[in-house]
C-alpha cells in the first residue's frame, strides 16, 4: 500500500470540502477519482500534493504518517501532481521549468550542457513533441499539459497524480500518454488519475472512488460497473430526475454572433447565434475560448473584429453597462472574483445591476423599501435558504452564492442569459435548482447560452449544441447528435483537418 | 438531425500587427537611442565634446547601478521606492564615518577609505533587509514598505547633516577615485561595467537568476517546485538597495562631500523608467540588465540633451514622468495583444 488516508476532513469557509474520506493507493495500480466538479476530488489530491493539511484524519505514505508536508516535500519524497493549473513560468523556457527547482549546479552555477542533454533525453524518453528551448508561454495548451506531465516524471517518482490529463490533448497524444500510464504502472508507480470521461475510466482504471458533496460515495472495482450506475453514484440521483426536461420552442433569434475574434485571438472568427425559447449549449474543452466567447459579448474581452446583434439590432463595442440595458446578462463561472461583494449583504449583492433603474434608485437616491421588497420577493422565489437577504454573501455556501448570482440576472428584464459554467463548485441540491431556473427562463421565452465543461450538462439541457476548439467553433449539433461520442469527435475531427492543411 | 461542419474563418496576422509585434518583442530602445543621438548631432554640437561625453558616462552609470537594481525587484514582482533615500543615507553616512575616523587615526587612509565604504554599503543592507523582509514575510504592499523606508532613510540622512554637506573624507577617494580617469575613461564607468557583467552572469549562468524569474513568472510554481520564495524576495531587494548604496558611494566619492539631497525623487523615478522603458515587466518574470544600462543610457543621454538645449528643469521632470507613463502603456498594451499559445 502506497498510500493509505483514514476519515480526511477540510473545511474551506463556507464549504465542508472533504467530510471524513477514506482513500488509499497500491502500486502499479490506476486509482481513478470520480465525481463532479465540487465533490471534493482536487481538495483530496491537494491534500496528497502537500497544498493543503486535512483538518482531521490520518495520512500515510509507505507507512509513515504524513504531518506538515510541504508541496515540496512532497515531490521530494516521489508524490508528483499534475494539476490542470499548470505549475509552469510562462517566460522560461520548456528546459528551464523541467529542472525548476533542481536545476544541475555547482556553486551555484548552473550547467547547462548537462541540463539540456538530460531534457532532451526526458524529452525523447515520453515521445512528446517538446522543443527544450521553447518558452511555456508560446506553447499550446496541449504541450503545456506535457511540459507539465515531463516535469512531474523527472525526479524519482512513487506516486503519480493527473487531473485530467486528457482535457486538452488530441487523440494521438492521448494514445501516446495511455502507453505511457501503462509503462509507469508495470514499474510500480501509484497513479491517480482524474477524470470524467467515460470511455477513459473504464480503458485506464483498476480501482474507482467516488466523492460526492466532499463525501465518500464508494470505492469499487473498475471491473464490472456500468456507466449508468457510475453516474447516478456521482449524482445521487437517477439522470432523468437531476435533469429537468426542457420543452424547446425556438422563436425569434436574439443574439447573433458573426466572424468574431478577440484581440488576444482566443476566438477566432466564430459565428453562433442563440434563439429565443431553447438553451444553446458551447461544448469545449479547457481553454478552447468557449468562457472568453461569451465574455466577449457581454463586454469583457476586446474585440478585434465580427459583428453582434442583439434581437436583429447591430451591437458594436460591447461593454457591461450596455449589455444590461439591452436585456443581456452574464453569470460568471468565478463567483468570488467576478461576481460577489463578499462582505457585502445579499441585498446589496442583488441589486447592484440594476441601480440604474427608478425602481432601485430615483434621483441617484436609493429607494431602500422598494429595492427590499424587489429583493426578496427574487430570492424566496430562487428558495434562498434561510431567505435572510441581510446576511453577508461571504458566509453562503456556493450553491447559495450562485442563487445571489442568478437573483442579480432577474431584478431587470433580461432576454438573453449567458450562463459560464453555471455549476461548478455547488451541490447537487443547488445544481437541480439552477436547472429548474434555467428550464423556468427558456418556458418563459429567454435565450440561454450555457457554456459549461461537464458534458453532461450541455448533453442534456441544450436544443442545439455548438463544439468549439482552440478557438474556433467547430461543429453544430442538433437532435440526436447530440451525444458524447460526437463531441469528442468533433475535437479530433478538428485534429485531422488541422495538420492536412 | 446532423452535424454541420462550421465554415472556418481564417485570420492570419496582417502586416501591420507582424511589424508591432516585433517592434514590441525588440523594443523600441535601440531606434530611440540612434534617433536621440542623431539629433544631437544636427542640432547641438556641444554634445560630443569630451566633457560633456564623460558626464553622459558618468550619468549613465550611476542610473544603470541603481536602475540594475531595481530591475532585480520589479522581476520579481515589488519594486523598490526607497532606493534615492538609498543613496542619500549612504552619501550621508560614508562621509561622515570617513570625516570621523580621519579625525581619530588621521594616518590609516586605506582603513579610513575600507571602513567608510563598508558603512554607506551597510545602510544599504539594512534598508534592503527591511524592504525584504517586510514585504517576504509579512506580505506587505511593496509600495508602502519602500514609501516607508524612503521617508526613514531621507529622515535619517538629515538628521545627521541638518542638511549641510559633509567633508572630511581622505583626498585620495576622491581625486584618485572618484573623479579619477582611467585608461581615458571615468573610473565609474568601469565599476558599472563590472556590475553589469555580474548582474548579466547572475541572471542567466546561476541558480539564483533563475530563481528571481520564477519567483516574479509564477511564484505558485516556484513555490511548489521547491524554490525558496521568500529567501530569493528578500536576496532581491537587499540586492537593490546595496546597489543603489554603491551608486551613493560612487556619486559620493565624485562630489567630494556627503549629501543629503543626492539621489532623492529623481533617482527613484528614473530608475523604474529606465527598468521599463527596457522591458522589464511590472507584473514580474521578465528583464534583462543589458537592456536595462541601455535605458539608463537613453534617460541620461535625454537629461543631458535637454539640459544642452536650456529646458527648464521644471519641465525635464514632466517630460520624464510623460515617459515612464508611455513606457508602462506601451508594455501593458503590448501584453494584452500578445497572441495565445
Amino acid at each position: 500500500m502506497l498510500l493509505e488516508m483514514r476519515g480526511i476532513s477540510k473545511a474551506f469557509p463556507g464549504v465542508q470540502a472533504l467530510d471524513r474520506v477514506d482513500f488509499d493507493l497500491r502500486a502499479g495500480e490506476v486509482h481513478v477519482l470520480f465525481g463532479e466538479n465540487g465533490a471534493g476530488k482536487s481538495t483530496l489530491i491537494n491534500i496528497i500534493a502537500g497544498t493543503f493539511a486535512p483538518d482531521a484524519g490520518s495520512f500515510e505514505f509507505n507507512g509513515e504518517p504524513m504531518r506538515g508536508l510541504t508541496p515540496h516535500r512532497a515531490r521530494v519524497i516521489g508524490i508528483s501532481p499534475v494539476f490542470q493549473e499548470f505549475s509552469l513560468v510562462a517566460e522560461m523556457t520548456v528546459e528551464e521549468n523541467l529542472f525548476l527547482g533542481r536545476e544541475i549546479a555547482k556553486a551555484g552555477v548552473l550547467n547547462r550542457g548537462a541540463m539540456r542533454e538530460r531534457a532532451a533525453r526526458t524529452i525523447a524518453d515520453l515521445g512528446f513533441a517538446l522543443e527544450p528551448g521553447r518558452k511555456v508561454v508560446e506553447l499550446s495548451r496541449a504541450h503545456q499539459q506535457m511540459t507539465e506531465i515531463a516535469k512531474a516524471l523527472m525526479g524519482n517518482v512513487r506516486v503519480l497524480i493527473l487531473d485530467e490529463p486528457t482535457a486538452s490533448l488530441t487523440e494521438s497524444e492521448t494514445v501516446r500518454l495511455f502507453e505511457l500510464i501503462a509503462q509507469l504502472k508495470a514499474s510500480g508507480i501509484g497513479i491517480i488519475y482524474v477524470s470524467h470521461r467515460m470511455s477513459e475510466i473504464k480503458q485506464l482504471g483498476d480501482r474507482i472512488t467516488v466523492l460526492r458533496d466532499g463525501r465518500l460515495i464508494a470505492t469499487l472495482d473498475a471491473a464490472g460497473v456500468s456507466e449508468n450506475e457510475l453516474v447516478e453514484l456521482m449524482t445521487g440521483r437517477k439522470i432523468d430526475l437531476l435533469f429537468p426536461h426542457v420543452d424547446h420552442r425556438p422563436a425569434e433569434t436574439l443574439l447573433q454572433v458573426e466572424d468574431l475574434t478577440l484581440a488576444d485571438h482566443s476566438v477566432e472568427g466564430v459565428d453562433f447565434h442563440a434563439r429565443a425559447g431553447e438553451i444553446t449549449g458551447i461544448a469545449g474543452l479547457v481553454g478552447c475560448g468557449k468562457s472568453e466567447l461569451i465574455r466577449a459579448v457581454y463586454g469583457l474581452e476586446t474585440i478585434i473584429g465580427g459583428t453582434i446583434r442583439v434581437e436583429g439590432q447591430a451591437y458594436g463595442h460591447p461593454s457591461p453597462a450596455r449589455s444590461l440595458e439591452r436585456g443581456v446578462c452574464y453569470f460568471p463561472s468565478d463567483r468570488v472574483v467576478e461576481g460577489l461583494a463578499l462582505g457585502r449583504p445579499i441585498r446589496e449583492n442583488v441589486s447592484m445591476a440594476a441601480l440604474d433603474l427608478t425602481r432601485f434608485a430615483r434621483l441617484r437616491i436609493m429607494q431602500r423599501g422598494s429595492e427590499r421588497r424587489i429583493v426578496q420577493g427574487i430570492v424566496d422565489q430562487l428558495g434562498l435558504r434561510p431567505p435572510n437577504i441581510e446576511r453577508v454573501v461571504g458566509n453562503l455556501s456556493g450553491g447559495n452564492r450562485q442563487k445571489v448570482m442568478l437573483a442579480r440576472g432577474l431584478t431587470r428584464t433580461t432576454r438573453v442569459f449567458l450562463f459560464d459554467e453555471p455549476t461548478v463548485g455547488i451541490d447537487v441540491g443547488a445544481k437541480v435548482e439552477v436547472y429548474e431556473l434555467m428550464k423556468q427562463l427558456v418556458d418563459s421565452g429567454a435565450a440561454i447560452v450555457l457554456v459549461s465543461s461537464e458534458l453532461p450538462e450541455v448533453l442534456h439541457l441544450a436544443n442545439r449544441l455548438y463544439v468549439m476548439h482552440r478557438g474556433r467553433m467547430v461543429a453544430e449539433l442538433t437532435g440526436a447528435d447530440i451525444a458524447e461520442q460526437r463531441v469528442l469527435a468533433c475535437f479530433f475531427q478538428d485534429e485531422k483537418t488541422g495538420q492536412a492543411a | 438531425m446532423t452535424v454541420r461542419p462550421l465554415a472556418v474563418h481564417a485570420h492570419p496576422p496582417t502586416g501591420a500587427e507582424q511589424l508591432s509585434q516585433r517592434l514590441l518583442s525588440v523594443g523600441l530602445l535601440p531606434i530611440l537611442l540612434v534617433l536621440s543621438v542623431a539629433f544631437m548631432a544636427v542640432f547641438e554640437q556641444k554634445f560630443f565634446g569630451l566633457n560633456n561625453l564623460f558626464n553622459v558616462l558618468r550619468s549613465t552609470s550611476f542610473l544603470a547601478i541603481v536602475a540594475a537594481g531595481q530591475m532585480l525587484v520589479l522581476i520579481v514582482g515589488g519594486f523598490d521606492l526607497s532606493v534615492g533615500a538609498v543613496i542619500a543615507l549612504t552619501s550621508t553616512v560614508m562621509a561622515k564615518s570617513m570625516a570621523a575616523l580621519s579625525a581619530a587615526m588621521p594616518d590609516q587612509t586605506a582603513a579610513i577609505i575600507t571602513l567608510g565604504v563598508l558603512a554607506g554599503l551597510g545602510c544599504g543592507v539594512f534598508i534592503g533587509l527591511i524592504n525584504g523582509l517586510c514585504v517576504a514575510f509579512l506580505r506587505v504592499s511593496p509600495f508602502m514598505v519602500t514609501l516607508g523606508t524612503l521617508s526613514i532613510a531621507t529622515g535619517l540622512a538629515l538628521l545627521l547633516t541638518q542638511g549641510i554637506p559633509v567633508y572630511g573624507m581622505p583626498d585620495v577617494f576622491v581625486k584618485e577615485f572618484g573623479r579619477a580617469l582611467w585608461l581615458g575613461l571615468p573610473t565609474t564607468v568601469y565599476i558599472a561595467l563590472a556590475i553589469i557583467a555580474l548582474v548579466w552572469f547572475m541572471q542567466t549562468r546561476t541558480r539564483l537568476g533563475r530563481y528571481l524569474y520564477a519567483v516574479g513568472g509564477n511564484l505558485q510554481a516556484a513555490i511548489v517546485s521547491g524554490v525558496p520564495a521568500t529567501l530569493n524576495v528578500i536576496l532581491a531587494y537587499v540586492l537593490c538597495s546595496v546597489l543603489a548604496a554603491t551608486a551613493g558611494v560612487l556619486m559620493t566619492a565624485r562630489l567630494g562631500s556627503g549629501q543629503a539631497s543626492m539621489g532623492g525623487d529623481d533617482m527613484m523615478l528614473q530608475s523604474i523608467a529606465a527598468a521599463v522603458i527596457a522591458g522589464v515587466s511590472l507584473r514580474g518574470g521578465i528583464g534583462r540588465v543589458e537592456l536595462v544600462a541601455l535605458g539608463a543610457l537613453f534617460l541620461s543621454i535625454l537629461t543631458n540633451a535637454m539640459n544642452l538645449l536650456r529646458v527648464d528643469s521644471k519641465m525635464q521632470v514632466v517630460v520624464l514622468g510623460f515617459i515612464l507613463v508611455l513606457a508602462v502603456a506601451l508594455e501593458e498594451y503590448a501584453r494584452r495583444r500578445r497572441r495565445h499559445g
